[in-house]
């Protein structure tokens, strides 16, 4: 790519080769940009398509599939009206909105854990900011190779320390998330970051480039050579098997020359944290028109969507953008993925005011352009036109119908059911199993990771990790709250993505009544493989299926998401993962339930019906190393109707304690509820004890009643028509199954408690 | 009082507003204390932590009007990234280092009070256990043996970790004062433990309603 290579260059030498398929786009890709523009792209106009039809900005694979998540007309009830719908706002009532996403940053995470785990946070935090609403909280779903791997000891710390530097440094307390392992993860761990921002109904903004003559202002960090290329190269290929470990400089910047930049971003929260500030000031103050993150292609995705959105053009000059190496070119400018960048649309006005206040934050800002009525996106350097688009062309990108083709070893792995395998048949052999599946690495106690995170700043934090959601107060006077949990199964999606995705949906969904919140809108992040496998791109289409038939079921929309493909090394992909996101809100948090045994003599009720459900199961892949059969049947009537219970009896003061149950079933639950409430139980099982301690049958729930409420409690779900088994009662330093066996907690704790730090240190 | 990078300035206003006082913010880059009558650094990451905690924050403007404001008298709270300014000010012997882990530690730890002489903990019972979040990378206070020594013998430990230190400080030390007692930093954070709602107890509480007392005992 030529420095000098202008508009009227591409058209003086048609003929000129192009490195298309560097940058990751396909022949008849290129042939179409040739199309659309009449000429062949300059250097730089071909960067900016490439990135900006890359998978990763794109959804070229996954757009036909998605469109079945629009919400109907009972979910978008949980809407804010006006742009506020389109954008996924969520109206959370006394004039607050919620608006929450999260992302993926896989890739980035395996080249260089630490970085790339950072700028995942730092990139979510940018995309909630640029709605208007102040960033309240973050929470992170990861997961990783086998905990005992090698490569897993360098992941996993460093994607924990970058997550903790950076959240923390930024001042978001970090209320929750989750942690797996499998072996399916080993080359391509997922490292997906949600936050949450809170705004006033009036406070959301638009990234559209409106009014001809406004002007574009970037500002935050100065633009380096780092991440060139991240969302094109790094985000949107397949890993192939012999890069492994030095791979990170290999596909660099995409281009066929000695260049070794990594792609990989670098974060400076600091720096965010002042773009925060100064942002949520510029928009108390009225300055801002429109505004847009920077965050995968940068500054080619900024100034193309913010154009697209309004009145179709802007003109910009590439020479003004603050560099920190001023030998880049126009293309890796455009491609520049440098952290902590935003840009806005000023009118001429309001421009000083604006550079006032970016100087206050010592925030650099730059007026680079203005945005003009003619529908061309046109960008100037050194004297010359390097990009004249239709902005439009650019932002839209390719829509791609994959075949798709079911995996053709599903059969036989649903086929393999896990009736077969070998169970423990009396008292010493279930509590063995108990403390097998306790100490394992998914089970255990994540302490390790959590207490690296910072839970308690911005003070509002009511619920966090290890409950079962997070919970933050929003609103100190009325005690309005939202609630937060994340969940994702790729054991049972592997089995039937259908179903596997809306068991995610339901736990999610679980998790977050299990504060007394109602829940009330979703989101998601979708990690498969390459879509240019039919088996996977079969795998994506039946999720969604899942998930949009699921969330029209609960009666909440999808608010936003991400696709995150080519999670695999060489042929082998992860199992499909798509991680789900369910927000709910909380009328009074002062009422929270936590999933601990907090009171003595307190009636233990398991909610729910418990069937033979072992596929997937926490026992098979722990005792068995076992991967077959049918996931659990999801049954979102009765998950609607457990939060119903749930949040109805939590208002009304009937509730103690509230643990929903998932993988390792009502053992896990009732071990949980002991050790976090540091108080024994009593109970007794209704038949087979195997089946009872470790089915993991959805819809479920173990809870402790008010003392004194139980007839209360028992006609409450009886007009719920729940299910509910009296086992026992709270209290005493054992948890102890009648007739079974009997463990302290300290041994419980013991078995808990010491498997990370043995793993990690 | 914010600098660039302070994190917990909102929740220092909100423990101060508990405890009864008009909590009035300040601007590292104004040479104005406002008159106020006690000042509260909070926790963060002043200046990205860059070159060293605090290191930085010690030469905003607004620093030139506080440090002789604390040497005459004025009651001077530092918390956390708060306490680490006030050391690299010489307002407080010492410094902080990386935790003995070489991790960010975010735990509830139980604290000793060691000094109910102070602006700070006067509304506390000598001796008196607290439970109060500790969050912080380099949170391990170290110091000369001579100026440990001065510490312990004169009663300039104010809070003490109950048990083993967390983060490796040198005797258990969570927070000291200056000889005047009126100048306070810890790295604990109390702010954090005004509402069991939010944290894990309402027992940091004291620190905000003791310097109040003060106040009121002196006429005021």
């Amino acid at each position: 790519m030529s420095d000098k290579d202008t508009v009227e260059v591409a058209v003086a030498s048609p003929e000129q080769p192009q490195p298309f398929a560097e940058l990751g786009l396909t022949a008849a890709e290129y042939a179409k940009i040739r199309d659309i523009l009449g000429r062949r792209p300059t250097a730089a106009e071909l960067a900016l398509y490439s990135v900006m039809w890359s998978e990763h900005c794109s959804y070229k694979s996954s757009k036909v599939h998605l469109k079945r998540l629009a919400p109907n007309e009972e979910q978008a009830r949980q809407l804010l009206a006006g742009i506020g719908a389109n954008a996924g706002v969520v109206d959370i009532g006394q004039g607050y909105a919620v608006t929450f996403k999260i992302e993926s940053h896989n890739h980035p995470s395996f080249v260089e854990p630490h970085q790339g785990a950072a700028t995942g946070v730092g990139g979510i935090v940018r995309d909630i900011l640029a709605m208007g609403a102040r960033p309240v909280a973050v929470m992170d779903a990861l997961r990783f190779g086998p905990a005992d791997a090698h490569d897993t000891a360098r992941v996993l710390p460093g994607v924990v320390s970058g997550i903790s530097f950076y959240g923390n440094c930024l001042g978001l307390p970090n209320i929750g998330g989750e942690l797996a392992f499998d072996p399916c993860y080993a080359g391509n761990p997922l490292v997906n970051a949600l936050c949450v921002g809170v705004m006033r109904h009036e406070d959301l903004k638009a990234a559209v480039a409106t009014g001809p003559g406004n002007k574009v202002v970037l500002f935050g960090s100065r633009t380096g050579p780092d991440g060139v290329g991240g969302a094109s190269v790094l985000a949107s290929a397949t890993f192939v098997g012999d890069e492994r470990g030095g791979r990170a400089g290999d596909d660099g910047d995409g281009k066929a020359t000695a260049s070794k930049r990594p792609s990989v971003q670098v974060g400076d929260p600091f720096m965010e944290k002042l773009l925060v500030e100064c942002c949520l000031e510029l928009y108390a103050a009225g300055l801002i028109e429109g505004i847009q993150d920077l965050g995968a292609a940068g500054i080619a995705c900024a100034t193309t969507e913010l154009a697209a959105g309004g009145e179709g053009g802007m003109r910009v000059t590439l020479d003004d953008v603050p560099l920190r190496d001023p030998s880049l070119t126009p293309a890796e400018i455009l491609m520049s993925e440098s952290q902590e960048r935003m840009m806005a649309v000023v009118t001429p006005a309001n421009v000083a005011e604006f550079l006032r206040v970016c100087a206050k934050w010592d925030v650099e800002a730059t007026v680079i352009g203005e945005v003009t009525g003619d529908g061309t996106l046109t960008m100037t350097w050194r004297g010359g036109t390097v990009v004249s688009i239709p902005p439009q062309t650019a932002a839209d990108g390719p829509v791609y119908q994959r075949p798709m083709a079911r995996p053709g070893d599903l059969d036989s792995l649903q086929a393999a059911a896990p009736d077969g395998l070998d169970r423990p048949k009396d008292g010493p052999a279930l509590r063995a199993t108990l403390l097998a599946l306790l100490g394992s690495a998914d089970e255990a106690d994540k302490s390790w990771v959590t207490a690296q995170y910072d839970r308690y700043v911005r003070g509002n934090t009511v619920l966090a990790m290890p409950e079962d959601g997070g919970l933050l107060r929003v609103d100190e006077q009325t005690q309005l709250g939202i609630a937060l949990a994340t969940d994702g199964n790729g054991r049972y999606c592997r089995l039937d993505p259908y179903h596997g995705t809306q068991l995610a949906l339901s736990e999610a969904y679980r998790n977050v009544a299990m504060t007394g919140a109602t829940p009330v809108a979703v989101t998601n992040c979708l990690n498969f493989g390459s879509p240019e496998d039919p088996q996977v791109m079969w795998q994506l289409a039946e999720a969604v299926r899942g998930l949009a038939d699921g969330c029209a079921a609960l009666g909440i929309p999808v608010t936003g998401g991400n696709v995150s493909l080519y999670n695999q090394t060489g042929d082998s992909a992860i199992h499909p993962t798509p991680v789900i996101g369910v927000l709910g809100v909380h009328d009074d948090v002062s009422g929270r339930l936590a999933a601990g045994f907090t009171t003595d003599a307190a009636q233990v009720v398991l909610l729910g019906a418990t069937r033979e459900e072992f596929g997937g199961s926490a026992w098979a892949h722990v005792v068995h190393q076992h991967l077959g059969g049918r996931p659990p049947a999801p049954d979102l009537h009765a998950e609607r109707t457990l939060a119903t219970l749930i949040t109805t009896a939590a208002s009304e003061g009937l509730l103690a304690s509230a643990h929903d149950l998932s993988t390792g079933g009502l053992a896990i639950a009732l071990a949980e509820s002991c050790l976090r409430g540091a108080r024994g139980a009593r109970v007794t099982l209704p038949g087979d004890p195997f089946k009872a301690l470790f089915s993991e049958s959805a819809a479920r729930a173990v809870i402790s009643v008010t003392p004194g409420r139980e007839d209360d409690f028992a006609a409450l779900c009886a007009s719920h028509g729940v299910p509910a088994a009296p086992l026992g009662e709270t209290g005493g330093d054992t948890l102890t199954v009648e007739a079974t066996f009997e463990v302290p907690l300290d041994e419980l704790r013991e078995a808990w408690e010491s498997t990370l730090p043995a793993l990690f240190g | 009082m914010t600098f660039p990078g302070s994190l917990d300035d909102t929740d220092a206003a909100r423990a101060a507003r508990y405890a009864g006082a008009e909590p009035v913010p300040l601007w590292h880059a104004d040479r104005d204390l406002r008159g106020v009558d006690a000042v509260i650094l909070p926790g963060g990451f002043s200046y990205g932590d860059y070159l060293r905690c605090g290191a930085i924050a010690r030469f905003s403007p607004v620093m030139a009007e506080l440090v002789p404001a604390a040497r005459s008298g004025l009651p001077v709270l530092g918390i956390c990234n708060g306490f680490q300014i006030l050391c690299e000010a010489h307002l407080l012997p010492g410094a902080l280092t990386r935790n003995a882990g070489l991790r960010f530690i975010t735990r509830d730890v139980r604290l000793t009070v060691a000094n109910t002489d102070t602006a700070w903990t006067s509304g506390y019972a000598p001796g008196q256990q607290l439970l109060v979040p500790l969050k912080s990378g380099e949170g391990a206070y170290a110091a000369a043996q001579e100026t440990l020594d001065e510490l312990d013998g004169t009663g300039r430990v104010v809070v003490r970790y109950a048990s083993d230190a967390p983060n490796g400080s040198a005797r258990d030390i969570a927070g000291v004062c200056n000889e005047a007692g009126n100048v306070v930093g810890l790295m604990p954070h109390p702010e954090h433990a005004i509402d069991p709602l939010t944290g894990p107890s309402g027992d940091g509480l004291g620190f905000f309603t003791s310097v109040l007392r003060a106040f009121a005992g002196a006429g005021r």
